[in-house]
C-alpha cells in the first residue's frame, strides 16, 4: 500500500524539510503563492499532524478500488492547511485521492493518474513545473470563487480547464458582508471589549454608533454576491447604489431598489457604506486608492469582502489615521495574515476578520460538492457548470 | 420669548456619563425651561410648584414617592427608550401623572442590532477579529468555521414592533421564521414576513437555530428563559437577548453555556448593567456581551429626544399624548 510506504518515509525526512533546503523542494510544497494572498507556512509542523489524520482516513477506506477512479491531487488532508477530513471523504467517493507528498514520492506512477487538482484555500500552488509533470491533467477544480491565485492563461496553454464555485460562496459571503457592515456601524467589537473589560465601571450613555437602516449602501461589483448583499440590505430600507462593469437588467435593479452609478465617483460621494464585491483582476487591482478614499464621505465606512489587493492598503492606513473616512471593515487583506507590525493592526477604527467569508460548516461542504461536480463534468465530457476562462 | 413663559421641566443633569446630551440642549431650550436636579434641590421652595414635567434620560432622575409628593403640579413624565420597567406606573397613576416613552424611535436600531448580534455570533466575528489582530497569529487555519445564518430557523419571542422588524430583516436572509407572542398577529403581517406562530413557546425553542428575545419586561416575562427552556433548545442553538437582562435566568444561562447545553449566547442586556467584573458570564468563551447599545445611534437618540419633547408639550396642553404608556 502506497500509504504505508509514505509513513516509513516520514522518519528519515527531516533533512529534506530543513529550512535551508526549502528551495530544493518542489515549489508546490513550499506553496509560496507569490500570486496568492496566503502567507507561506512551515511544512514540518504540518506533516506531524498529517500522520494523525491519515490513520482516520485509512480506516474508512471503501470497497471501491480507489485506483480505478480518476486521480485528484490535493495538497494534504487535515492539519492547518490541508483539505478538511470530511471533504476528503466526499472526494474519495468519486476520485482516487493523491496527496502532494504521495505524488512527489512516486512521481512516475502517480503523475499519469492525476487528471484533476482540487485547489483548497489556494493550495497547492499551480505552476509551470507542476503542469508539465501532469500529462493527463484535465481540470483544476478550485474551492471558492476567486481565481486570482491561478495563472489562467498559462493553465489554458496546457489544455487544462479551470472551474470555480460561485454558487456555494454567494450566501455565506453576502451574510459576512452584512455582518461586517453592522458590526462596524454599531461598534460591536469595541462594545464587547467595554462590556467585558475589568476596568469597566459603568456604561456611558453618550457612546454612539451610526445607523444602518435607511443609510446609503454603495456596492462596487454587482455579481452574484453583490446582488445578494443588495437583497439583504433592502430589508434594512437601505438606499442602494451600485457600480459594475455592466448595468443589470431593469427588473433586477427594481427588485432590490438599486440605482446604477456609471461613474464610481458618484457612488463614492453619496454612500455611507462602500462595499467592495469585485473579483481581483488587473483592472480592479488598487481600485480604491487615495483619490477614491478622498471622494468618500468623512462619515463613511469601507467594507471589503473581495480581495485585499483591490485596496491600496497604504492609502487606507493614511485615510483611517487622518479620519478621511470614518472606519473600515476588512475580511480580506494582502497578505493574509498581515505582518504583525502592520499599521492596520494598530488602528482603532477598523475591524479585520481572517478571511472567513465562506467559513461555515455548510459552505465548506457545498464548495467541495460544487467543485466535485465541476471536475466530474470535465472528466465525463459533460457541460461544465462553472468554467473560468482567461481574458 | 421670555424663558419664564416656557414650562419648567426637571432633568437630572447635562452631559457627563448619563446626562442629557449637550447637543440636544439647544432644541430642548426652545420648548422648555430646564431645571437640573442640583438646581431643584438647592431651590426647592421656589421651584417645586413650577415643575410640570420630568424628562427622564436613561433612567435618571429616579422617580420615587418623595419626589412626586414635592411636585404638586407635575403632569407628565417622559422616559427615553421603550422599556418602562424602571417606573412604578401605578404610583405615577395614583398621583395623576401621565407617562410617555419612545417605542418607535428605538425600534429600527434595536432590530438592526439584533441582526448584528445574530450574525456576529454565528460567524464568530469577535473571535475572528481577535485572531486577525493577535500578535501570536502566524496563519489562518483552514478548519476554523462558523455556522450559516442564511436559511437557518429564527424563533422570535415577542413579536411587537421590534420583533417584527427583526422578522422583516431576517426574511431577506431566507431564514425560516417562527414566533411566539401574547397574541397571534394577523394573517397579512404573518405572510409578509413568512412567520409561523407557535402558540407554545416550547415548540419554538425546540425548532430554532437562533432564539431572539424581544419582549418587554413584565412580571410575566421575568425569567421567561430558565433552565427548562434552555434545555428545550437545540444544542446547536444560539440565544440572543435584546430585551432586558431579567428576562433570562442568568445563573441557568451560565450553566447552559458551560455545559454546552446550548451553543452560544449574544446579550445586549444583562442584569445588572454592567455585570460585576467577576461574573461567570464574562469568563465564558461562547458568549458575546455588548453594553446595551441597541438604540445607540446619534439619529435615534435625537429622534427620541424630539418624541419626548412632543409628548411633554401635548401632556401640558391637554392634547392627546403621543406614545402614552397606559396602565
Amino acid at each position: 500500500m502506497l500509504r504505508s510506504k509514505a509513513f516509513s518515509l516520514l522518519k528519515p525526512i527531516p533533512l529534506m524539510f530543513g529550512q535551508s533546503n526549502l528551495a530544493c523542494i518542489h515549489p508546490a510544497i513550499a506553496s509560496y503563492g507569490h500570486r496568492c494572498h496566503r502567507s507561506p507556512v512551515d511544512y514540518r509542523q504540518r506533516y506531524k499532524t498529517y500522520s494523525a489524520g491519515e490513520q482516520t482516513i485509512s480506516a474508512s477506506h471503501t470497497k471501491v478500488m480507489a485506483e480505478d477512479l480518476p486521480g485528484v491531487l490535493i495538497l494534504d488532508i487535515g492539519g492547518t492547511h490541508g483539505v478538511l477530513e470530511n471533504l476528503a471523504v466526499l472526494l474519495k467517493k468519486h476520485f482516487h485521492l493523491i496527496t502532494m507528498k504521495e505524488f512527489l514520492e512516486n512521481k512516475k506512477e502517480m503523475s499519469k493518474k492525476i487528471q484533476s487538482v482540487f485547489v483548497f484555500e489556494c493550495r497547492p500552488t499551480i505552476d509551470r513545473e507542476l503542469l508539465e509533470s501532469l500529462p493527463n491533467l484535465k481540470v483544476i477544480g478550485n474551492s471558492g470563487v476567486g481565481v486570482d491565485h491561478l495563472d489562467l492563461k498559462m493553465i489554458s496553454n496546457f489544455g487544462v480547464k479551470v472551474t470555480n464555485t460561485p454558487h456555494a460562496v454567494a450566501d455565506p459571503t453576502a451574510d459576512m458582508a452584512m455582518a461586517l457592515m453592522l458590526a462596524s456601524a454599531r461598534r460591536l467589537v469595541e462594545g464587547c471589549q467595554i462590556a467585558v473589560s475589568p476596568d469597566t465601571k459603568y456604561f456611558a450613555v453618550d457612546w454612539l454608533g451610526v445607523e444602518v437602516t435607511r443609510a446609503t449602501l454603495g456596492i462596487i461589483g454587482m455579481g452574484s454576491i453583490g446582488y445578494k448583499v443588495a437583497q439583504r440590505a433592502r430589508a434594512f430600507n437601505m438606499k442602494i447604489l451600485y457600480h459594475n462593469r455592466n448595468r443589470r437588467r431593469k427588473e433586477e435593479e427594481e427588485a432590490v431598489g438599486a440605482h446604477y452609478c456609471e461613474k464610481m465617483e458618484d457612488l463614492l460621494q453619496q454612500s455611507d457604506f462602500v462595499m467592495l464585491v469585485v473579483n481581483l483582476t488587473p483592472e480592479t487591482h488598487k481600485l480604491i486608492g487615495k483619490k477614491e478614499l478622498g471622494l468618500m464621505k468623512p462619515t463613511a465606512t469601507l467594507i471589503n469582502i473581495s480581495r485585499g489587493a483591490v485596496i491600496d492598503q497604504d492609502a487606507l492606513v493614511e485615510a483611517l489615521q487622518k479620519k478621511i473616512i470614518r472606519a473600515a471593515a476588512l475580511d480580506v487583506t494582502h497578505p493574509e495574515p498581515l505582518p504583525r507590525d502592520h499599521p492596520l493592526l494598530r488602528l482603532n477604527n477598523i475591524i479585520i476578520t481572517p478571511h472567513i467569508g465562506t467559513a461555515t460548516v455548510q459552505a465548506i461542504r457545498m464548495m467541495a460538492e460544487e467543485a466535485i461536480a465541476n471536475m466530474l463534468a470535465v472528466l465525463n465530457g459533460q457541460p461544465i457548470p462553472s468554467e473560468v476562462f482567461p481574458k | 420669548m421670555e424663558s419664564q413663559e416656557l414650562p419648567y421641566v426637571l432633568i437630572d443633569c447635562i452631559g457627563g456619563k448619563h446626562g442629557v446630551y449637550e447637543d440636544h440642549i439647544e432644541f430642548l431650550e426652545k420648548h422648555f425651561h430646564l431645571i437640573s436636579m442640583k438646581e431643584y434641590l438647592e431651590n426647592k421652595k421656589s421651584l417645586s410648584e413650577k415643575i410640570r414635567a420630568i424628562y427622564i434620560w436613561y433612567h435618571k432622575p429616579v422617580i420615587n414617592e418623595e419626589l412626586l409628593q414635592s411636585l404638586p403640579n407635575l403632569k407628565i413624565v417622559a422616559s427615553s427608550g421603550v422599556g418602562i420597567d424602571h417606573l412604578d406606573l401605578r404610583l405615577l397613576s395614583s398621583y395623576g401623572v401621565k407617562v410617555a416613552n419612545t417605542p418607535f424611535a428605538v425600534s429600527t436600531d434595536t432590530a438592526d442590532f439584533g441582526m448584528a448580534l445574530m450574525l456576529a455570533s454565528s460567524r464568530r466575528l469577535v473571535e475572528g477579529y481577535q485572531m486577525a489582530v493577535s500578535p501570536d497569529t502566524e496563519y489562518f487555519p483552514a478548519d476554523w468555521l462558523g455556522a450559516e445564518v442564511s436559511g437557518a430557523t429564527l424563533g422570535i419571542v415577542g413579536m411587537g414592533t421590534i420583533g417584527y422588524k427583526v422578522a422583516q430583516r431576517a426574511k431577506a436572509f431566507e431564514m425560516k421564521i417562527l414566533y411566539h407572542n401574547r397574541n397571534q398577529r394577523n394573517k397579512e403581517d404573518e405572510s409578509a414576513v413568512g412567520a409561523v406562530y407557535c402558540k407554545k413557546i416550547d415548540d419554538l425553542l425546540q425548532q430554532s437555530d437562533f432564539v431572539l428575545l424581544a419582549v418587554t419586561l413584565t412580571p410575566q416575562t421575568h425569567k421567561l428563559i430558565g433552565k427548562k427552556e434552555l434545555e428545550l433548545m437545540k444544542p446547536t442553538a444560539t440565544l440572543i437577548n435584546i430585551s432586558r437582562g431579567l428576562v433570562v435566568d442568568q445563573d441557568a444561562l451560565v450553566e447552559a453555556l458551560q455545559k454546552k447545553i446550548i451553543k452560544a449566547a449574544a446579550l445586549d442586556v444583562t442584569y445588572p448593567e454592567p455585570l460585576p467584573r467577576d461574573h461567570p458570564l464574562l469568563k465564558l468563551k461562547n458568549i458575546i456581551i455588548t453594553p446595551h447599545i441597541g438604540s445607540a445611534t446619534k439619529k435615534t437618540r435625537r429622534l427620541m429626544m424630539e418624541n419626548m419633547t412632543e409628548s411633554i408639550k401635548a401632556g401640558l396642553t391637554g392634547l392627546p399624548i403621543p406614545n402614552e404608556v397606559l396602565l
